[in-house]
């Protein structure tokens, strides 16, 4: 369009070829130079360390990322090489190797929900029609669960993993993949009620409740609670379990998955996460009376499951 | 003068936004606008590698290209400029300065065979622009993208807690208030008579 007077065709593509190739030629060699020029001199070791990580950028190490994590790992000898938790041993024990460090001793944890009280358990104390996440919800007088510690079972955990490893149940509560669970941390943080917390993995009984309310107000909210009845610290064998602020805590590093408080658990809030028949489910449906002869039932052997 | 530049600017970021008035950039636009945050960062990133690329071209094709007769070529060029130059960028800043480029390295990348990024140099060469006038196209067009990253991106951090029905859920809501948006913008066609 803008030719003035149409040139000579054999110029034109001469022409053409010759400006082809000296624009590449220049960019070629310019990009060249500016790449030796401005060359920056990377760590070995922080390009290796990224290559192992798993590459979620979870930030469970504390570092903005994956990429953060293996430049801070290579340059500075006071990282620890264990802070990958969704990398668990494997990982941290290549790191150490790459980065010439002591491989440190990784405990695998899991996530753990701390509520039984799904749907059909736990009441709900009024209709909450507002935006369907838990730190929402949490906003309107502590959300809408009649106990004020029960998860609210709007998902902001599921929401928030970034794994996928968290889905919600039925009954509106979060159900963890063990499988893909890495113990990032990240639900930990999101959830507004604190309900879930990280745990050793291979430990398997918990204490599925987070009220510290007293016994009635438990009993009236949620058919799961807690009501620090001490049934469970009088026949844990090892003295792993106390009760304190009316809630029952197991202490993991004495727990030998003896599954004693799961069977005489009245409220049926001790679980064995990975093998719920055990539980005395059968006997809590006629609640009261039968509850009461759990107690004088003779507990199970202790048996030390290998972890 | 200064008339002129200013009615290239309005109407490349408003009247003629890229966006929502010629459907350009739509896969940056879709991708970038999920938090306000990457949508701030490659709304800076795009506008000065508009700028400049624009400039760029311009000389290349005022200077070199026309005089001998390479007008056709236009297009196979602007792309070999634009990438050329932001894959310098790119090594430059990564050494010179490294915040900067944690900040905007990944939509650096992003940018280098963008469609509006090659579109402001195709329609510079079309206008006949001269050198201020193209680079005003280049900071108009950037700001207008930037505009549209950033409406966008205000709307879908709120979506993301709206109650959608499932269907819609993701890519097809943000394209339905993209298609509101875009109506929206229609509005501004008469701001300027030419």
């Amino acid at each position: 369009m803008q030719e003035i007077a149409q040139p000579d065709i054999l110029q034109v593509v001469l022409t053409g070829v010759i400006f082809m190739a000296g624009v590449g030629a220049f960019f070629g060699v310019g990009l060249a130079q500016a790449a030796r020029k401005f060359a920056v001199e990377t760590d070995p070791k922080v390009e290796a360390v990224r290559g192992v990580l798993p590459g979620a950028n979870c930030g469970a190490c504390g570092f903005a990322g994956c990429q953060a994590y293996a430049e801070a790992v290579a340059g500075d000898r006071s990282v620890s090489p264990g802070l990958c938790t969704p990398g668990k041993a494997d990982v941290a024990a290549m790191i150490a190797k790459i980065t010439g460090k002591e491989p440190p001793e990784i405990i695998p944890m899991i996530a753990t929900v701390f509520c039984r009280g799904g749907e059909c358990k736990a009441a709900r104390r009024f209709v909450y029609e507002g935006v369907k996440d838990c730190r929402a919800a949490v906003l309107v007088s502590g959300g809408d669960k009649a106990c004020g510690y029960g998860c609210l079972g709007y998902g902001t955990c599921a929401k928030a993993c970034p794994f996928g490893a968290i889905t919600m149940d039925s009954e509106k509560l979060p159900v963890i993949d063990r499988e893909k669970c890495t113990a990032c941390g990240v639900c930990v943080a999101a959830c507004p009620k604190t309900i879930i917390a990280l745990t050793p993995a291979d430990k398997k009984v918990h204490i599925r409740c987070s009220s510290h309310d007293k016994a009635p107000v438990v009993k009236k909210s949620c058919e799961l609670g807690c009501i620090a009845c001490k049934m469970c610290e009088k026949a844990c064998p090892e003295g792993a379990i106390k009760v304190e602020d009316f809630l029952a805590r197991i202490d993991y590093a004495k727990c030998t998955h003896c599954e004693t408080c799961v069977q005489v658990c009245p409220q049926r809030t001790i679980e064995d996460q990975l093998d719920p028949s055990k539980e005395s489910a059968p006997r809590i449906k006629p609640p009261k009376k039968e509850g009461e002869e759990n107690g004088a039932e003779k507990p199970k052997p202790a048996e030390v499951t290998a972890g | 003068m200064l008339k002129d530049l200013a009615t290239i600017f309005v109407a490349s970021a408003i009247i003629n936004n890229f966006v929502f008035s010629r459907y350009l950039g739509l896969c940056i636009f879709f991708g970038v606008s999920k938090k306000m945050e990457t949508a701030v960062g490659m709304s800076m990133t795009f506008t000065a590698v508009m700028v400049i690329s624009a400039a760029l071209s311009w000389l290349v094709y005022n200077l070199l290209m026309l005089p001998m007769h390479l007008g056709f070529l236009k297009i196979v060029v602007f792309i070999g400029i634009v990438a050329g130059f932001v894959q310098g960028a790119d090594t430059v800043l990564k050494k010179v300065n490294p915040a900067l480029y944690h900040k905007l390295g990944i939509y650096l990348m992003l940018i280098t065979t963008n469609c509006i990024i090659l579109a402001v140099p195709v329609i510079n060469a079309d206008e006949k622009y001269n050198f201020l006038q193209s680079i005003t196209l280049g900071l108009g067009s950037g700001a207008g993208f930037s505009l549209a990253l950033v409406i966008m991106a205000s709307i879908r951090e709120k979506l993301e807690l709206a109650n959608i029905p499932k269907p819609f859920q993701g890519m097809p809501i943000a394209f339905i208030v993209t298609g509101l948006i875009a109506l929206a913008f229609l509005g501004f066609s008469g701001l300027i008579a030419v």
